[in-house]
């Protein structure tokens, strides 16, 4: 199975500060992964590479079959072209009902004028309720999603990124604030959106992440520390050096 | 917890989901009715001409406010030039009036003479006519189309639009946004306005132009019933405007746009291009403020570069911020609240008010007043008075200040939430 995102030997660096030093990623079409790492090791520059919110300073990030460069385009091309993220934050429109956030991150023709004209159909809203459905907001659809509480404000923005079908979700943080009970429904959102898409679930929470039971990457400045299944993670001497042992 | 409502049951005409368009019309009618007939020159003559005009005028001033408000209120782009559109499009309905008027009077005059004039001497006629004040006598290049009313209407939607799209363009393109790009807009109209305080701008200069209120051709037609004429005209393009712009915040184009005002990088990740929403919706409000101006101008009579000043466009803002930005009947209102104050206080009808050894004339502080009040608002109702609406409709928010953002008692609290 050929790579959906590679990246290779990308490096980015602030006022002298490397954030990441020649990074290596890639992942499949459908896979769940998880990337952990320190504060600092370059997990949310990692997101803003591939999202195009930072350029690199060098390295390749090649998208697709057959690759395309991710490098110059930007964020809403890059969005369109598949990848959807989550920011850390639950950053959903806070002032508008969790139909309409919905409705506007449905995969449609996005120009102006195709917006300006645009009028919800019947398959649209049965979209935006089955999407409902699946992160448990069905009953709230007309409220202003500034009313929800903070885990439905996480889900509601990954409902948004599954209706925008990307082929690539990164995830920043979804566990950070919820309850138990919350974080298992999480969980089980998440692994359900892999099995046709690939999903990077960026996370401090190491029993969130040994609950996704996926493989892990883990990051430690700005590079590639170790990749594996949790448990081999986990045994490894300079992981626990750098990470667990704290 | 609200009951759930299937979204295809929620699919019903336009009037009935906007029941505030319906209203407006409504209002906008029965007041423009009112003013025909209570007006000098197609009722009973209660309501004086000038007022008829400044009621009109203020109307245009409302239209532009809705433009305002549509991209500030809406899309979040506080432009401090917006009153640069306004004034170019009354100046290009100007220039034809302004012509054609100094065309008539001149082909009389040397129909005088005996022999029938050239094209010629026409032309150098009206061009001494106009701009003798100046100390030029030729037509410079942007009066080439003056002599057409289609070419100078057009003028009054392209100008304003193409200038926007350029400048829009520039800015947006850039990344310019909150007080840079309002600092932006204030440059624009102040080079605008001093390049045309210029005299040999072609436009003559501080003089600006005059005499717009005498249609030409309609001499004969007096300012009562012409006056009336341009109410009408106001009160349809402002009934116009206001469904246009409903129209374009309420569905998903709306979405979008208070999506650009709330979280501009947001929307950008959902794959929209931020910078031609801004474009597009920048562009539309500069063509929106063009035609109010060119409806305002032939009722106040004379246009001059000071209208482009950039405290015209601040004032614009205050309006906007007043009556309640975000919402478009608030625009509406504040602009019309604000500024018949501002006729009243100003033109010397406020009683002056004693205060000990004091006398407080309102021509003078009407201002001081008008930024207090702005202050006020900022602070204390930042809905406006638009906000008052709030009260009896189901728009209410709960405050959540300080409660468990989720259901449970393990949840976040506002504060960590924010960190």
């Amino acid at each position: 199975m050929s790579a959906l995102l590679e990246v290779s030997g990308v490096s980015v660096s602030f006022d002298g500060f490397r954030a990441l030093n020649n990074l290596s990623f890639s992942i499949g079409q459908a896979e769940l992964r998880a990337v952990i790492g320190p504060n600092g090791a370059g997990k949310t520059t990692f997101m803003d590479v591939v999202t195009g919110k930072t350029r690199p300073d060098e390295g390749r990030v090649l998208w697709g079959e057959p690759p395309v460069s991710l490098l110059g385009m930007s964020e809403s091309q890059i969005a369109t072209a598949g990848v959807g993220r989550k920011f850390q934050r639950p950053t959903v429109f806070e002032d508008q009902t969790v139909q309409d956030n919905l409705i506007m991150a449905l995969k449609k023709d996005r120009s102006p004028l195709a917006v300006l004209f645009f009028k919800p159909q019947a398959p649209d809203f049965a979209r935006v309720e089955e999407l409902a459905d699946m992160i448990g907001l069905d009953t709230v659809l007309h409220r202003k999603s500034g009313e929800l509480s903070h885990g439905q404000k996480q889900w509601l923005e990954i409902g948004m990124l599954l209706a925008q079908e990307p082929k690539l979700l990164l995830v920043d943080e979804p566990a950070a604030g919820m309850t138990t009970a919350e974080r298992q429904k999480t969980t089980q959102i998440l692994r359900d959106a892999a099995k046709t898409r690939a999903v990077v679930v960026v996370e401090h929470d190491m029993d969130f992440v040994r609950r996704l039971d996926c493989k892990v990457t883990v990051l430690h400045e700005g590079a590639v520390l170790a990749e594996g299944s949790i448990d081999h993670v986990t045994r490894n001497a300079e992981v626990i050096e750098v990470y667990l042992g704290r | 917890m609200t009951e759930m409502t299937s979204g295809r049951a929620r699919r019903i005409p336009f009037v009935a989901r906007h029941p505030s368009v319906l209203v407006f019309i409504a209002c906008l009618g029965l007041f423009t009715l009112g003013v025909t007939i209570l007006s000098e020159g197609f009722g009973i003559g209660v309501i004086s001409t000038s007022l008829v005009k400044t009621l009109g005028k203020t109307l245009s001033l409302s239209l532009v406010a809705l433009a305002m408000d549509l991209v500030w209120g809406y899309c979040g782009i506080l432009s401090l030039g917006h009153m640069a559109f306004f004034g170019i499009g009354g100046y290009a309905i100007a220039m034809w009036l302004m012509y054609e008027r100094t065309r008539l009077i001149v082909v009389e005059s040397l129909a005088a003479g005996g022999l029938p004039p050239t094209p010629e001497e026409i032309s150098d006629g009206i061009a001494a006519q106009i701009f003798g004040v100046v100390g030029a006598s030729e037509f410079p290049p942007i009066w080439a189309f003056a002599h057409a009313l289609p070419l100078q209407l057009l003028a009054v939607v392209l100008v304003p639009g193409l200038l926007a799209l350029v400048f829009g363009w520039l800015a947006f393109r850039s990344r310019v946004t909150g007080v840079y790009l309002s600092i932006l807009t204030q440059a624009m109209t102040l080079a605008l306005s001093l390049y045309l305080f210029q005299n040999d701008s072609g436009l003559r200069g501080n003089n600006g132009l005059s005499g717009l209120q005498n249609l030409p051709r309609l001499e004969s037609t007096s300012q009562a019933v012409i006056s009336v004429w341009f109410l009408w005209a106001s009160a349809l393009a402002l009934g116009l405007g206001y469904v246009l712009a409903n129209w374009m915040v309420s569905g998903k184009f709306g979405s979008v746009l208070r999506g650009i005002r709330d979280d501009e990088a947001r929307v950008r990740f959902l794959g929209y291009r931020v910078e031609a929403y801004k474009l597009f919706v920048f562009t539309v409000s500069a063509v929106m403020a063009g035609i109010a101006g060119a409806i305002y101008y032939p009722q106040a009579g004379i246009i001059n570069p000071a209208e482009l000043a950039p405290i015209a466009s601040i004032y614009l803002a205050v309006w906007v911020a007043i009556g309640g930005r975000g919402r478009l009947y608030g625009a509406v209102i504040g602009a019309a609240f604000v500024s018949l104050l501002s006729t009243w206080f100003t033109g010397g009808q406020a009683p002056d008010l004693q205060l000990g050894p004091y006398r407080i004339q309102w021509v003078n502080w009407w201002t001081v007043l008008l930024g207090l009040s702005f202050v006020a608002v900022t602070l204390f109702a930042p809905k406006g008075i638009g906000g008052l609406f709030d009260l009896w409709s189901e728009r209410r928010h709960p405050n959540r200040h300080g409660q468990d953002l989720g259901p449970d008692h393990g949840s976040l609290r506002e504060e960590e939430a924010d960190a």
